[in-house]
């Protein structure tokens, strides 16, 4: 039996023990076809394409991520389990993963719980499916990089509310670090590559490529980059904490 | 074996443990002793890999806690402060959970399980959820996660705190059942407890070992060991007796208790004044209800090692 997936598969199960699980998934839905026909133009735009859809994704996950990841280590540590945990044999990467998957794991589940708005599209008119899927790939990813940001920022703390906000703020960052008002700052006595290169780190053009059916590698390798420079932070953290 | 070198644990200028070397053999039973704060939880923490020491090394069966951790943490079984688990898992999954993360090989799971159900008799509880469980039940499920996968090494961190007296006794009969192939490694604040299970005590106050001995010997240093404790019948004058006992050369000091018209002889240093006050008793004709020698008073001990005092 693998340590990842014995940690991921007890977190995983206590999501569904708790409230928390249906919550989640019953407000994610909620809010996504809220967004998709009242602001997204659904029937109107005339338009066989689930880009109403998705285009409200980043910012469903601003909210709805740091709420699921700002546990992840906080509330062990605050409940004493992580005493538990971390003296089981298991590496310390283990533990990460498997908490790290358990999350993304549970967010694909309710990514996966939207089928209804595809079967609609597909109903309504003759969407492109190979887009479609892409902007799942392409959500799931940048839900992947939310919950590692979060989870690294859980571990930093043992106060759930502070891990939540610290994630809202980091992640707004990420999202619109291509976007003038978070680059004019800096314009004019940072150099242009910095700028360029802070700019390149933006969830949303990254997003924004893959969602219209453009899968470059360099935007799934952002992700995947992204996601194991969190998971390792994580890591690093964790064992700082341990001699404190 | 375990083995702690110089083990210094510091938070910023305080120091929590400081330079503790001892060694711990297969079959002993060792009591961390010391009043609240003396570095017994951390160290324990330092052993179990919870946390790394600021300085100095220990070793767990040979491997490093440090640079060998995975390694030292499968031969330890480990209960923390407090027996902390996760309140929304039911015992069952809870145990299971701790058979994956511990590799247990599938032939022994299953087995393994049972007899920790068995032995902790958690039957009636298995299939409810940790926080509705009563604190004894939750210890107990706390120790059954420790001993799941039968470790060389047991450390536990106050095992018996928040057990009524009938749980204390089960607890402490299980530890000695397992205490020969084992070492165990146990904290506590009650003395009775080391009586009861530990054949070595290490007394700790801030952070330094003050004693290491076996609990007969800690015992013996007890200005009560050999001490000759009386009681007199209520017709018999306290003083008068009091006087008497008090001028034997056997007797270094006595203690009168009014209340219960009684005393207690000390002894004079090597001396048993057992059986002078026995004939003295004989020879004047009084009338004893009680008389018997003391072993000596762990608390007493403990007390005036570590700064407080003695009565």
């Amino acid at each position: 039996m693998n340590g990842v997936s014995a940690v991921m598969r007890r977190e995983l199960r206590s999501y569904f023990s708790t409230p928390l699980a249906y919550v989640f998934i019953v407000i994610f839905l909620v809010l996504s076809g809220w967004f998709t026909f009242n602001f997204g133009n659904f029937y109107n735009g005339g338009q066989a394409s689930l880009a109403p859809f998705f285009n409200y994704h980043p910012w469903l996950y601003l909210f709805l991520v740091p709420a699921l990841s700002m546990r992840l280590w906080a509330e062990e540590r605050k409940t004493g389990t992580i005493e538990l945990l971390l003296t089981l044999p298991l590496e310390m990467w283990e533990s990460v993963t498997g908490k790290f998957l358990a999350s993304w794991l549970f967010t694909s589940m309710a990514l996966f719980l939207t089928f209804p708005i595809w079967i609609t599209v597909n109903y309504l008119g003759d969407p492109d499916n190979g887009v479609i899927l892409a902007a799942y790939m392409g959500s799931l990813l940048m839900a992947g990089g939310f919950l590692a940001v979060g989870s690294f920022i859980s571990a930093t703390t043992n106060n759930q509310v502070i891990a939540f906000i610290l994630t809202v703020v980091v992640c707004f960052v990420f999202l619109l670090a291509g976007f003038q008002p978070m680059l004019s700052p800096l314009v004019g006595w940072v150099p242009q590559t910095i700028i360029d290169s802070i700019a390149s780190l933006s969830f949303l053009t990254h997003f924004s490529s893959i969602s219209k059916g453009v899968i470059d590698l360099r935007d799934i390798v952002y992700f995947a980059l992204l996601i194991s420079t969190f998971l390792y932070a994580n890591v690093l953290v964790l064992n700082m904490k341990r001699g404190e | 074996m375990i083995n702690c070198k110089a083990l210094t644990k510091k938070y910023g200028n305080f120091v929590a443990v400081n330079e503790l070397t001892f060694q711990v053999q297969a079959g002993e039973v060792l009591g961390f002793l010391g009043p609240n704060g003396a570095g017994k939880t951390t160290t324990m923490r330092i052993l179990a890999g919870f946390l790394s020491p600021t300085a100095g090394k220990a070793s767990v069966c040979g491997f490093d806690v440090e640079t060998q951790s995975t390694e030292a943490k499968r031969k330890i079984g480990y209960l923390p402060e407090g027996a902390p688990s996760y309140p929304e898992m039911t015992s069952r999954s809870f145990l299971e959970f701790i058979a994956d993360s511990r590799k247990i090989s599938i032939s022994n799971r299953q087995r393994r399980l049972e007899e920790v159900h068995e032995l902790l008799q958690l039957g009636t509880v298995l299939d409810q959820k940790i926080d509705t469980l009563s604190k004894g039940f939750r210890r107990r499920v706390g120790l059954a996660q420790a001993i799941l996968h039968d470790p060389e090494v047991l450390i536990l961190d106050e095992p018996t705190d928040g057990l009524d007296p009938n749980q204390k006794h089960e607890v402490r009969r299980l530890i000695n059942r397992m205490s020969e192939r084992k070492i165990i490694i146990i904290s506590t604040h009650l003395l009775e407890e080391v009586d009861a299970v530990c054949n070595r005590a290490i007394i700790i106050s801030d952070g330094k070992i003050l004693a290491d001995d076996s609990p007969k010997n800690l015992e013996s240093k007890s200005k009560f060991h050999n001490a000759v404790s009386v009681k007199l019948l209520n017709s018999m004058n306290l003083n008068i007796v009091d006087s008497a006992i008090n001028s034997l050369p056997e007797v270094a000091s006595t203690r009168i208790d009014e209340n219960n018209n009684s005393l207690i002889a000390f002894p004079t240093k090597g001396k048993t004044p057992l059986e002078a006050i026995t004939k003295l008793g004989a020879a004047e004709g009084w009338d004893f209800s009680e008389l018997h020698v003391e072993s000596g008073r762990l608390d007493e001990v403990f007390r005036s090692i570590t700064g407080g005092t003695a009565r």
